[in-house]
């Protein structure tokens, strides 16, 4: 689960992270109250979507004064941002953060996340910081520092010193990035994040250090026991249809493609894209029925399903293990009868009771067109889609 | 021969009086897993499913003597049931449990480094060995005993893949889903390193997805220890970037963790990959097919080649050899030993042999393999 920026950096600031004040703004006047009650002559607004490269979009500008204040938050408040990393729709705006301006010396990166290899939580810093990390780690993979760390023995100082001595840092400078990155992984435990992002971290012209901007990410798994966490989240910046499959327990990932397909497991599902992909179609969604697909939940997947108007054809890939297939083709003849399937529906059920199921399918009398394997669905969903285009 | 589990596997259940847990325990014992009780903290005393119901695993250790444990606990506890079997001695625990959080199985993680007990999951179907052992949620029926040896982070793909090596007969000899989470228990490796060991196992499936670099590990592996045909598709070609595909591990982060990546270390590895995932049975079919030709050809050329070399050896009647020649200087000084060598390497042993390695013509790269893990035990009874 992602949180915003201004939520973020309250967090921090409770783990006594130094962080920049500020005030979130839902409106240009309010923007313009929360930098009077700031004070001081530079302020930065920022644009309060779940993404990164909001610098280059147009989301963070400069303003030297109250007037320059409005401009800003007018410019993006009730608009949507579309950054590199939103996709071509953007992210509505619908809050900005005023933050007073930072005199910038340096600027670093440090971040803390899982290193899967290891298994362990890795802190990575660099000296390139303000850039895309990720651009960094492919063209100079030596800036990029890194330790990961044993949960027993939790974060050593001897780490802290290693990065901070790799990072250039002065030894009143040290203790600082020592108190930082230990807070953060303290931060990281406590609240269980998935990933804390501070790009950048900036040594200002004092010689302090401050995290200027701040990704932090939930892990959602262990949301039953953050629930002050679980509050923060806000539907706005999700996909409406992702939103809306997560209310039925559905798996959802929207895509651009013309063929709809439902699938029960998340692996299976994936492949059923790809051989779509393979076969020379495109596939509108990722969808993950999960192993019960009860007869609800496939009507509330047709519908879900449905209500993208790009959608060709559907394909229903089902493989029954523990559920029965004739229970699923039930599902199946239901949905179709009650929420008003007009594209063509190709169904391939595979399992127990498989034979009793397609039967049943094929005495229905809807218009269902019946595949005897993988390779066959993909083969008919396509060329159902394209005669229906 | 199979691996990890079989027929005389005893095997407890964590969180037996639930629903799951009672549901699959009774899949479980009606395919025959021999299930010898469950663990339900409170419960100790009672009968579920005509076997006793402990409070603690190390008491049902104690009771039953089981070996391995299967967990249908709830996320926000499965780790620590995880951890309870370990410290029980439980060889090889099996965590069928979804939504574990991240943070909890970094611990888990670490506590299980250098300890004997293997962990399968969490998120995952179970393990099964064909007609002897099944600890998990897969359907039993679609099994068949057989030959080639499955590993996969996917449960319904896993069956998708079992069901195909069914049908064209070649049977599974154990199917392993290690599970979908970033974090988690047995790995790529571990498994195909098991499966190269066992002689059931002729070949390997093993199915990825997007999500982590454990396949272009797996394939660096492949390529140096795994004597076996192997069979590879990874899922998720078509995934979008930073998106988490239901499973929790299956998001390409920073580029990272694509199904390109994986495929391209897979083929420099000289792995053999299938794109359409309705292609692996087949394409194992025919990977085992030519060994299985190739292997009876070398062991009958083999054989009369042995047999040539034996035969030149023997001595030859002195009516052969040309009178007073130089031959005569070392003519029945046979050499026993070269010659009960040479006859040994001839007629069945050599059929009996194991056919060559795929590509290095030796199975040395294999038995490189075999030392390593061997060491790996002696550092691990040291500990």
């Amino acid at each position: 689960m992602n949180l915003h920026e201004y939520q973020a950096k309250k967090i921090l600031a409770a783990y006594g992270i130094p962080v920049p004040e500020g005030r979130v703004a839902g409106s240009a006047e309010e923007a313009v109250a929360a930098a009077q009650a700031l004070g001081g002559t530079l302020w930065v607004v920022k644009a309060q979507v779940h993404a990164g490269g909001r610098g280059k979009a147009g989301g963070v500008k400069l303003a030297r004064d109250a007037e320059q204040v409005r401009a800003a938050a007018a410019g993006m408040l009730g608009k949507r941002l579309v950054t590199k990393q939103t996709g071509p729709g953007g992210l509505p705006v619908e809050r900005v953060y005023v933050e007073c301006g930072s005199d910038i010396e340096r600027e670093l990166y440090l971040s803390l996340t899982l290193n899967r290899e290891r298994g362990r939580i890795a802190v990575v810093a660099s000296a390139a910081g303000g850039m895309e990390i990720e651009e960094v780690a492919h063209d100079t993979p030596e800036k990029i520092l890194s330790v990961t760390v044993h949960p027993a023995s939790g974060l050593e100082p001897f780490q802290c010193r290693q990065l901070a001595f790799g990072l250039g840092f002065t030894l009143a400078q040290i203790e600082q990035f020592q108190s930082i990155v230990t807070g953060l992984y303290r931060l990281y435990l406590e609240r269980d994040a998935s990933l804390i992002e501070i790009n950048p971290l900036i040594v200002t012209k004092r010689g302090s250090l401050v995290a200027l901007d701040a990704k932090l990410d939930i892990d959602a798994n262990a949301l039953f026991r953050q629930k002050d966490m679980a509050a923060l989240r806000d539907p706005g910046q999700e996909d409406p249809m992702e939103q809306r499959a997560s209310e039925h327990d559905l798996n959802y990932v929207s895509l651009d493609g013309t063929i709809a397909c439902m699938v029960n497991g998340a692996g299976l599902a994936m492949a059923t894209m790809d051989l779509i992909k393979l076969h020379g179609g495109r596939p509108a969604n990722f969808l993950d029925v999960g192993g019960g697909a009860t007869s609800d939940r496939v009507t509330a997947a047709f519908k879900l399903i449905l209500s993208n108007a790009q959608v060709r054809a559907i394909l229903v890939n089902i493989f029954g293990g523990i559920v029965r297939c004739d229970l699923i083709a039930d599902g199946i003849i239901n949905a179709v009868k009650n929420v008003g399937v007009a594209v063509p529906v190709v169904v391939r059920l595979e399992g127990t009771n498989a034979p009793a199921a397609r039967a049943r399918l094929a005495a229905s009398g809807l218009a269902i067109i019946a595949a005897a394997d993988l390779t066959d669905a993909a083969r008919k969903v396509i060329a159902a889609a394209r005669k229906a285009a | 021969m199979s691996i990890l589990v079989n027929k005389r596997t005893k095997v407890i259940c964590q969180g037996f009086t639930g629903k799951q847990g009672s549901f699959h325990s009774e899949q479980c014992i009606a395919y025959g897993t021999r299930l010898v009780g469950g663990v339900t903290p409170g419960r100790g005393g009672e009968k579920h499913l005509d076997l006793p119901v402990f409070d603690t695993v190390a008491e049902a250790v104690r009771a039953t003597g089981a070996t391995a444990s299967m967990i249908y606990v709830p996320a926000p506890y499965a780790a620590d049931a995880i951890l309870e079997a370990a410290d029980a001695g439980i060889e090889l625990v099996v965590c069928i449990t979804e939504g574990v959080p991240v943070n909890d199985m970094v611990k888990v993680k670490a506590t299980l480094s250098g300890s004997p007990t293997r962990l399968i999951g969490p998120n995952c179907p179970g393990i099964i060995t064909p007609g002897e052992c099944k600890i998990g949620i897969m359907p039993g029926f679609i099994h068949r005993k057989g030959c080639v040896g499955i590993v996969s982070r996917s449960g319904t793909l896993t069956y998708e893949t079992v069901f195909q090596t069914t049908n064209n007969e070649l049977g599974q000899s154990t199917c392993v889903g290690i599970g979908g989470d970033p974090v988690r228990g047995m790995n790529f490796i571990d498994v195909i390193e098991l499966f190269e060991r066992d002689p059931q196992t002729e070949g390997i499936i093993m199915v990825g997805e997007i999500g982590g670099s454990d396949e272009e590990a797996a394939a660096e592996h492949i390529r140096r220890y795994v004597s076996k045909p192997v069979v590879t598709y990874i899922a998720g070609v078509t995934a979008p970037a930073g998106k988490r595909m239901g499973h929790a591990g299956a998001v390409i982060a920073g580029g990272k963790g694509t199904a390109a990546d994986k495929y391209r270390a897979l083929e420099a590895a000289r792995v053999r990959t299938v794109k359409s995932p309705a292609e692996l049975g087949r394409a194992m079919a025919e990977l085992l097919g030519k060994r299985r030709a190739q292997a009876a050809k070398s062991a009958a050329s083999r054989a009369s080649k042995a047999t040539q070399e034996a035969w030149q050896l023997l001595p030859r009647p002195r009516a052969l050899r040309g009178a007073g020649s130089a031959a005569a200087s070392a003519p029945d000084k046979v050499p026993r030993k070269a010659l009960k060598k040479a006859l040994k390497k001839s007629g069945k042993n050599a059929a009996k042999r194991s056919p060559p390695g795929r590509r290095t013509g030796k199975p040395v790269a294999a038995q490189r393999g075999r030392r390593s893990q061997r060491a790996r035990g002696a550092a691990r009874a040291r500990r």
